[in-house]
């Protein structure tokens, strides 16, 4: 008969060699998924990526287009979407306590996040594309920034809501009016929660694909105009791939790349940007 | 209780009931608070003193569902009345809570915040009101060089003690304190004990409290609820020493609670 502490340390033993099992595991994919990318994207990694357009088949060529066109469209959409986002999520968190809107605005708002975006892109096309006739770099704004709203709201609301309560009473017991009690104390006290929310919508369009096949699809040439198709890295890492030519594949991995490092960047500058604030505190 | 006459109150509550939704909080009480001196509410949790407290501000408002009924006469005005400008009523009738609640800005800007809603200072008077008011919170001297660091890299006593001064910076006349020394060490406590010996020369001082040793070092005045009742109300050396009911004098022996 094993005592009751040698079987719960065996337990513990256990239960933690599964866990770093189960660790090791979901690490070795991802490691194999990084690995593939640099070892096949370095090598088309060179200056005229950042300097040509996309190529026809068999010459030499950049992405400088894509990359520029999914800039434009990311930001646009980051810069539409956020305050809508953060305005909602506001809302959701400090007066959504009585009445039917909010519950109805946070169940729909929890469909459109777990939406599949092709279903977000179909829509776009739908109502915008096949109205004005063609497709271009302000649909696939849109469609973005239909991603980004419910991820903003979400992290929005979830931020807020850890604002303690008496932080709230407190200014409201100095005669703050609650729009002041909101702007001056429960959004600050959660700006960090929701930079992050809006780094993580950032991060998840910059390799939406299915969206802007229906909406921006694509352009061979520089264009700088969102009334026009525009090229943009997923859609080309996408149509490159899929290609019979070497030049385009490995112009696909290295857009590949390009993505997940700058995904990369803005996580690990998000997270320095936020320590620095965190230690001065 | 009717035998303690308040010459000059400065509230007067008239029949006053207090509802959770359904639960009836505070029962029909009546009680007049004295201008410039310390009253303390005790009695065991649950018995409604910080509902009480909470009235004399309408905190509860902020969550549905909290209602109150009957009257609360400040200074000759209904504050329950739908009429009262809320925020106006809370910059006249402060609070400090349990837990200190520095806002997420520096200590300079914790009690700018407040002043700031009512008062249009420039830069030399505002830097005046703050040093008045740390001064007056007895926070001066340990934070004057560090106004610009925030709010929260003050220890606990501290905190409360901004939140002190931060609440008399708006000039206010009715100070209510809840339990504002629970959460803090026999030093930062005995602080805020002189502190209210300190403000009860300008301000009326409500205070909540647990601590019976406290409400007798601090209450000029003492209020004794039970099951949301005014069960006795008086000098507080009288109801620590001849309590004139039965139930205060099991609470205060500790018979009880």
């Amino acid at each position: 008969m094993i005592s009751l502490y040698a079987r719960r340390r065996l337990i513990n033993g256990f239960n933690l060699s599964v866990s770093l099992l189960t660790m090791v595991f979901g690490l070795f994919w991802l490691g194999w998924i990084l690995w593939t990318l640099v070892a096949l994207g370095f090598q088309g990694l060179n200056l005229s990526l950042f300097t040509q357009m996309t190529p026809p088949p068999g010459s030499k060529g950049g992405l400088l287009n894509a990359i520029a066109g999914s800039f434009f469209m990311t930001m646009t959409a980051a810069l539409v979407g956020t305050p809508i986002g953060i305005l909602a999520g506001t809302y959701l968190a400090e007066f959504g306590q009585k009445g039917w809107l909010a519950p109805t605005t946070r169940f729909i708002n929890d469909i459109l996040l777990s939406a599949p975006s092709i279903v977000i892109g179909l829509f776009v096309y739908e109502v915008y594309v096949i109205s004005i006739g063609h497709f271009s770099g302000w649909a696939g704004s849109f469609a973005l920034a239909l991603i980004v709203i419910p991820v903003v709201v979400r992290t929005t609301e979830n931020m807020l809501r850890l604002v303690p309560n008496s932080l709230r009473e407190a200014a409201a017991a100095l005669g703050a009016p609650q729009w002041k009690v909101i702007m001056l104390v429960t959004l600050r006290a959660s700006t960090t929660g929701i930079l992050t929310g809006i780094l993580l919508a950032v991060a998840r369009i910059s390799g939406e694909t299915a969206p802007l096949l229906f909406t921006a699809l694509n352009n061979q040439f520089w264009s700088s105009n969102m009334n026009q198709p525009m090229a943009n890295l997923p859609v080309v890492i996408f149509q490159f791939a899929m290609s019979p030519y070497e030049d385009w594949q490995k112009l696909a991995w290295a857009g590949a790349l390009l993505i997940t490092f700058a995904v990369l960047t803005l996580n690990i500058l998000a997270r320095a940007f936020f320590r620095q604030k965190s230690l001065s505190h | 209780m009717s035998q303690t006459v308040i010459a000059n109150p400065k509230i007067v509550l008239k029949d006053l009931n207090f509802h959770y939704g359904s639960y009836h909080a505070l029962k029909s009480v009546n009680l007049s608070i004295p201008e410039k001196k310390v009253t303390a509410f005790i009695g065991p949790s649950g018995c409604g003193k910080s509902t009480l407290l909470r009235t004399f501000n309408r905190m509860y408002e902020l969550y549905p569902k909290q209602k109150a009924t009957g009257e609360i006469i400040l200074d000759g005005e209904n504050i329950l009345d739908a009429k009262q400008d809320m925020n106006k009523l809370r910059a006249k009738v402060g609070m400090v809570f349990q837990k200190p609640t520095p806002f997420p800005m520096s200590i300079y800007d914790n009690i700018a915040f407040g002043v700031k809603l009512y008062e249009n200072l420039n830069r030399h008077e505002m830097a005046d009101r703050i040093e008045w008011a740390l001064r007056k919170a007895a926070l001066w001297e340990e934070a004057k060089n560090k106004l610009k660091q925030s709010g929260n890299s003050l220890s606990g006593g501290q905190q409360q003690r901004l939140c002190i001064a931060r609440a008399i910076a708006v000039k206010p006349e009715v100070v209510l304190l809840d339990e504002p020394a629970s959460a803090l060490d026999p030093i930062s406590t005995a602080h805020i004990e002189e502190l209210i010996h300190e403000l009860k020369m300008d301000y009326t001082i409500i205070i909540v409290t647990h601590n019976m040793q406290q409400a007798a070092r601090v209450s000029d005045y003492t209020a004794y609820m039970y099951l949301g009742e005014l069960i006795e109300f008086g000098n507080t050396d009288a109801i620590f020493t001849t309590p004139k009911k039965k139930a205060t004098e099991d609470y205060i022996t500790g018979k009880f609670g």
